[in-house]
């Protein structure tokens, strides 16, 4: 950026954009709009995938199977009740639909059909949704930083969280051989590859240690889970031995794998691109309390209030969920753990 | 009767008052976006007559006093027209010029998408289509109960028709007989997926008004006379009824280039293209 003071033109700041804003950073390794294409490809093999977007399929990626597949998919307009009563309507014929908005216009405006229409009717119709979380700086309007927590009572509903494009690339075939309601928080456009440089597949249901660590358990969802492993590696440099579990289906828990790995004697932390109420950090206290359990486990999130808008890098560092945040709330909470051991 | 067909010094005047005020919020508009090298300029120049119809003639204000209970309400549901809203009420001086500079950056008080509680004058917190209208009627049948003589206008888009709520909201105003309430539909072809009409058609737009129980009227919304002539008709009736503005304009209006270029929900502007902007418009303008 330009630094030089220029009083005639004025200049370019950070934006707090919600319709064209990109998570991935300059230089990173990344496939463009992984839903669009997974989507598509899953088309061509599955006759009964039809995809529907209520006036936002250019900016859920839905665009790129409209484009190769005009006659797979439905213009909805922007009536989200309808895209999901319809998604409703075309699973009761035997399609598989893929609905997609806004995390917070089917969390929020749609709640009703969602849960009614979808869920308890146990419907193959996956809801495929962008701006999870803190994904954008627009405001409370568009941060969905409650979603999960919205939706996690629902029965029969699957939630997943996808960390990269790895994981939607994956997740998508088996979102649709998945008998019943999913919803997916998607991330769009220019979107990250991170988990292909570790050994890792994407199974529905499933938590995956991406990378073991002796000192430090990271539990996380979601496109925190590259932050955390970026942290893993700053840390590694101070030689903390971080442990990173990767929970990209939120609902079911795989709770066998995280009970298993929170009985080992690590410092804890769950890292969630949410409120830390009622995702992730709820889930997996509520797990170990029940298995009793009695382990302090430190929440990485949002925190219970409106956000600010905003630009995305000042944003994710006040509300603690940068990586520099992560790493310096791990050294927080070490430190008087070494001295003790030091001592 | 060679009088009547005399231009009235007036009117004339005050045409061309508002016609000033368009030029200004427009230029209003291009330096927000300029710092930003975005925004949604595009509805931000379509939507400008009218608002400067509004806030430099209809409505009724006090600058100095945003929540003055005697004041007209102008609620915005389009929050992404935040841009155009900014430009018009620093237009009426409800904070200076030179704020236009921080639109959309951090801490600022002019966030890209509206919200009450960070700005002087604007009423609702947008974001989120298809509330405007509700909200409008509970405002409206506030001011009722108070016996405040105030009107409630809602500016509301031609994507905000999608919504069901939209219209739950109308028959609920023409069932409570909302005559205080006039809402406005920048009708302008475009939504986020591409043109309203491809998106999911509405038209004929003024008959499901009218079948709802309003009245309603529909002219060229770059027209300030025609905008003008119809808000201040649409005030002065007496019918027990709510009252309904489709305004057809056009996008990027005003700048030339911008009008003429492909229609898109979020119209790129390259960084050189904005003093051209800012000289299009004065030269439109004049003409
Ligand atoms: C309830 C809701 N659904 C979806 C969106 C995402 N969205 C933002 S603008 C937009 C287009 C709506 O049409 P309109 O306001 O007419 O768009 P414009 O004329 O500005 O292009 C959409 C779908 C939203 N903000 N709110
Ligand atoms: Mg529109």
């Amino acid at each position: 950026m330009n630094t030089t003071p220029d009083t005639l033109a004025p200049q370019k700041r950070l934006t707090s954009d919600a319709m064209s804003a990109s998570l991935a950073r300059e230089g990173q390794r990344v496939t463009a709009a992984p839903l669009g294409h997974a989507l598509v490809e899953l088309a061509r093999r599955d006759e009964r995938v039809v995809g529907l977007s209520a006036d936002l399929a250019k900016y859920t990626d839905l665009h790129i199977l409209r484009d190769a597949m005009p006659d797979r998919f439905y213009q909805v307009g922007m009536a989200e009740q309808a895209l999901l009563g319809m998604a409703a309507g075309l699973a009761m014929e035997g399609f598989v639909p893929f609905a997609s908005t806004y995390s917070v216009f089917a969390t929020r405006r749609a709640y009703d059909f969602l849960c009614l229409d979808i869920a308890e009717a146990d419907l193959n119709v996956n809801m495929v949704c962008a701006l999870p979380g803190l994904t954008t700086g627009y405001g409370p309007s568009h941060q969905a930083t409650e979603d999960v927590a919205i939706l996690r009572g629902m029965p029969n509903l699957t939630i997943v969280d996808p960390c990269d494009a790895v994981d939607i690339e994956q997740a998508v075939p088996q979102l649709a051989a998945h008998d019943g309601p999913t919803y997916t928080r998607i991330l769009r456009g220019k979107v990250p590859r991170v988990l292909d440089e570790y050994d890792y597949t994407f199974e529905l249901g499933k938590a995956k240690m991406i990378r073991d660590g002796a000192e430090v358990l990271l539990i996380s969802t979601g496109l925190m889970t590259e932050r955390a492993l970026e942290a893993a590696r700053e840390l590694e440099a101070d030689k903390v031995d971080v442990a990173v579990l990767h929970v990209p289906t939120l609902k079911p828990l795989d709770e066998d794998t995280i009970l298993r790995e929170l009985a080992r004697d690590r410092l804890v932390l769950t890292c969630e691109n949410h409120t830390i109420i009622g995702g992730l950090f709820d889930a997996v206290a509520h797990a170990a309390i029940r298995d009793g359990i009695f382990r302090q486990i430190t929440p990485i999130g949002l925190p219970d209030e409106f956000l600010d808008a905003g630009a995305l890098p000042t944003l994710n560092d006040r509300y603690g969920v940068s990586t520099a945040k992560i790493v310096e709330k791990i050294k927080d909470l070490l430190h008087p753990r070494r001295t003790e051991r030091v001592d | 009767m060679p009088e009547t067909t005399e231009p009235d010094p007036v009117e004339t005047e005050r045409l061309q008052r508002l016609k000033e005020a368009a030029f200004r919020i427009r230029t209003n508009a291009l330096v927000q976006a300029e710092v930003q090298g975005q925004g949604y300029i595009g509805q931000a120049l379509d939507i400008a007559d009218v608002l400067a119809v509004l806030y430099a003639d209809q409505l009724n204000l006090r600058p100095e006093d945003p929540e003055w209970e005697g004041r007209d309400r102008c609620l915005l549901s389009i929050g992404h027209y935040a841009i155009a809203l900014y430009a018009a009420l620093a237009e009426a001086r409800f904070f200076p010029l030179e704020e236009l500079q921080t639109y959309a950056t951090d801490d600022s008080r002019l966030p890209m998408s509206a919200m009450a509680s960070y700005t002087p004058g604007v009423e609702i917190s947008g974001g989120s289509l298809g509330h405007g209208l509700t909200i409008a009627n509970g405002v409206a049948l506030g001011l009722k109960r108070k016996s405040n003589p105030a009107f409630v206008y809602n500016i509301l888009s031609d994507g905000e028709l999608n919504e069901g709520s939209t219209w739950e909201a109308a028959a609920v105003a023409a069932h409570h007989r909302l005559d205080n309430l006039i809402a406005i539909v920048d009708f302008n072809d475009q939504q986020a997926d591409g043109k309203s009409s491809q998106m999911l058609g509405m038209d004929p737009v003024e008959a499901k008004f009218e079948s709802f129980g309003w009245i309603a009227r529909r002219v060229d919304g770059n027209d300030i006379t025609a905008v003008l002539t119809a808000l201040e008709e649409l005030r002065s009736l007496e019918a027990g009824r709510p009252r309904c503005l489709i305004a057809d304009t056009k996008l990027g209006k005003g700048v030339d280039f911008l009008e003429d270029r492909e229609k898109l929900h979020f119209m790129s502007v390259a960084p050189e293209e904005w003093t051209m902007a800012h000289d299009r418009l004065k030269e439109t303008s004049q003409s």
